[in-house]
């Protein structure tokens, strides 16, 4: 189903888009050896929303993460962060830019409380040791903020916390620094019901304190809960960006599979 | 992945604004509780060893008029001592989830080269000395190299190190030979004890960093605004260490000597001890260097995506855990007088084993420098105590075994009841 509407922030050429997006990917490449994996990749992000980003297994997601996080850089393209053209070579540029990623696999230590993994790598010291006393408050303030409530102690050791709980420390832990961009990679793959809905909760709830939310995701009716837009990747190209509200179900299932084209309405004007 | 599960934990309101609760809140008995849950729920750290040591000592001082002495205590401490500090070495290592097979013979082979530089090359005691530990951070050095950088499981490298060293103290020193100590300042460290005053010292200087870290802390936590817990409880802890270590100095300072010259005071080893552990509590509990080691013997993936630079630490625990086997070598031809051939051969097991006994978990992540101290007091009073008894010293290992397996299997089971998988947790 091709879009229209003036508001809408894809219309090329027109004066005033909506927002200008935080992050925009132009002509992006990336390839292994002969393996073309990112053939020309356009995509944005805005504050404020969430984006999603669907496709199917080895269509070049988790690539385009990478290059995001500075973990595999581009081979290609010119990435623009509020405006300007940047590079991501290092996971360093990413942190500095405040773009943060959450992993599937959460990448938390089980061992450690929920301070300890929240501030782990970038500890507040006084005179060489933890400042354990504002740590503790931040870790709470950020929790607070995020509206959680289902978790007893910021001192309880993460093992013994749910999967849903550990979703949200490792989501806590990304915008602990004032992130302005949060990548959730399959946040809700794991998850029970209950567990899911608390962490789509939490995806909302940090789009509207203004952080532009980018959901990869599976499953797609969770992206039509939470995303504003749609982005589908198809073998290394992105075949379509829509604001979820102009699209349906089946026709993103089409682009995913390849079965549907995309015809954007500036094209088709 | 865990599977998910419901949530029926309910929201405890903080106490000033609304902040989430961090086990801080309530008073004495909230608090006592609190330490209840977490043990039952598995977190015993080094209780079951603490138990078992009481009831070795027990059973020891009902069989043996001679166990509880002030000598012998002495004696036990001085003996134990060696594997204290090789079990807090082993901690370093072990906490990362790797092993350091070649822990003991470090100590042996570095005291050869000292002894041999001492005696045959007539350097300086202490110029050797300290060419023996720096030949403990080569050793570390090589290991970690090794196991960090060329990705080789420790156990192999610390195993070809365990062997190779053998072949070159026997090289070293020659096959059936052995070397006196002759430096009363080394042959001190074992059989020399502190003045009275200063035994009396120590353990108000004990008191005063107790206090002064309990209030540094909770002075940090006012600042944050966040809870502090109750008062009582740094008095209690302070108090605790006032008369425990008390009445061991107060043992200690006692003449046990059985001639007319008196022999008193606390032993020289101890407080070298007591430093080695407070100092390396402190790097493993308030720097980002022991945060690090615990999160990457938790989760090192996550760790590096931190930004933990997890070879570095890698390569670090060996160097610490080399460095101090060295102390433990040193220890133990102190307590001697003599250097062979075999010296630290056999002792790295009996490390392994009380870290083990004391709760420090050898798939990384879990214990401390004190629950390995613990362990290794239980292995040494199980020595101690059959050799009081005149019984056959095959016994010893038996017994040793016995409570290796009988403290692992206490942990297994306080991890099941819990909710938790045998294997790892």
């Amino acid at each position: 189903m091709p879009w229209h509407g003036p508001s809408s922030p894809f219309q090329q050429g027109k004066d005033s888009p909506m927002d200008t997006p935080i992050i925009e990917l132009t002509g992006v490449t990336k390839s292994f050896g002969p393996v073309n994996v990112l053939r020309g990749i356009e995509f944005r992000a805005y504050p404020g929303k969430v984006t999603a980003l669907v496709g199917d297994n080895g269509a070049g997601k988790s690539t385009l993460i990478k290059g995001l996080a500075g973990v595999q850089p581009y081979d290609g393209g010119e990435v623009r962060f509020d405006g300007e053209a940047v590079t991501l070579s290092h996971p360093r540029d990413a942190a500095r830019l405040g773009i943060e990623i959450v992993y599937q696999d959460l990448a938390l230590c089980d061992n450690l409380d929920i301070v300890q993994n929240m501030f782990l790598g970038r500890e507040e010291m006084v005179a060489g040791t933890f400042d354990e006393g504002r740590m503790e408050r931040q870790s709470s303030e950020v929790l607070r903020s995020l509206n959680v409530r289902t978790v007893k102690s910021v001192r309880q050791k993460v093992s013994s916390l749910s999967g849903g709980q550990r979703q949200t420390v490792a989501i806590a832990r990304a915008v602990l620094k004032k992130a302005k961009v949060v990548i959730l990679d399959e946040p809700t793959a794991a998850l029970g019901v209950a567990q899911t809905e608390q962490v789509l909760n939490l995806v909302q709830r940090l789009a509207s304190q203004g952080v532009a939310v980018v959901i990869i995701s599976h499953n797609l009716s969770d992206v039509f809960k939470v995303a504003d837009y749609i982005s589908v990747l198809y073998l290394g190209t992105m075949v379509a960006e829509v604001p979820t509200v102009e699209t349906t179900y089946d026709d993103v299932v089409g682009y995913i599979t390849g079965s549907k084209t995309y015809v954007p309405s500036g094209a088709s004007a | 992945m865990s599977a998910p599960t419901t949530n029926t934990t309910t929201l405890i309101p903080g106490p000033s604004d609304d902040l989430i609760g961090s086990g801080q809140e309530g008073g004495l008995a909230e608090q006592f509780r609190g330490w209840v849950s977490r043990v039952r729920q598995g977190e015993m750290g080094a209780l079951p060893a603490i138990a078992g040591f009481l009831v070795l000592a027990i059973l020891f001082s009902f069989l043996s008029p001679t166990f509880l002495t002030e000598r012998n205590f002495a004696n036990f401490l001085t003996q134990a001592a060696e594997l204290v500090l090789l079990a807090m070495a082993l901690v370093f290592v072990i906490l990362l989830g790797e092993i350091d097979l070649s822990a003991g013979v470090t100590g042996g082979l570095t005291m050869s080269i000292w002894v041999v530089l001492v005696d045959v090359t007539h350097v300086q005691w202490f110029l050797a000395l300290l060419i023996a530990f720096a030949a403990g951070l080569a050793v570390g050095s090589f290991i970690g190299f090794f196991v960090a950088k060329v990705g080789i499981p420790s156990f192999v490298v610390t195993l070809g190190l365990f062997l190779g060293f053998q072949g070159l103290e026997l090289l070293i020193i020659g096959k059936g030979g052995s070397y006196q100590v002759q430096t009363p300042q080394i042959l001190a460290i074992m059989n020399n004890n502190l003045p009275v005053w200063a035994g009396w010292l120590i353990l108000a200087i004990a008191v005063v960093l107790s206090l002064g870290m309990s209030f540094w802390d909770r002075s940090r936590r006012t600042a944050a605004q966040v809870p502090n817990g109750p008062l009582t409880l740094v008095w209690i802890k302070a108090g605790a260490i006032l008369v425990v270590g008390g009445i061991l100095v107060f043992l200690l300072n006692q003449d046990r000597s059985a001639s007319i010259i008196a022999i008193q005071g606390v032993p020289i080893v101890v407080p070298i001890v007591l430093a080695v552990l407070l100092i390396g509590t402190f790097v493993l509990d308030r720097t980002k260097f022991g945060r690090y080691v615990y999160a990457v013997g938790g989760n090192a993936e996550a760790a590096r995506r931190s930004g933990v630079n997890v070879v570095l630490i890698r390569f670090m625990v060996f160097v610490i855990c080399s460095f101090l086997a060295v102390g433990s070598g040193l220890f133990t031809v102190a307590r001697v007088g003599i250097v062979d051939a075999t010296t630290g051969k056999d002792i790295v097991l009996s490390g392994v084993a009380a870290a083990v006994v004391g709760g420090v978990s050898l798939f990384g992540g879990r214990g401390k420098l004190v629950h390995a101290a613990v362990g290794a007091l239980v292995i040494a009073v199980i020595t101690n105590g059959l050799g009081l008894l005149n019984l056959p010293a095959g016994l010893n290992n038996v017994i040793a075994g016995g409570v290796l397996v009988l403290a692992a299997t206490i942990d297994a089971l306080s991890r099941l009841r819990s909710g938790g998988n045998l294997l790892r947790r």
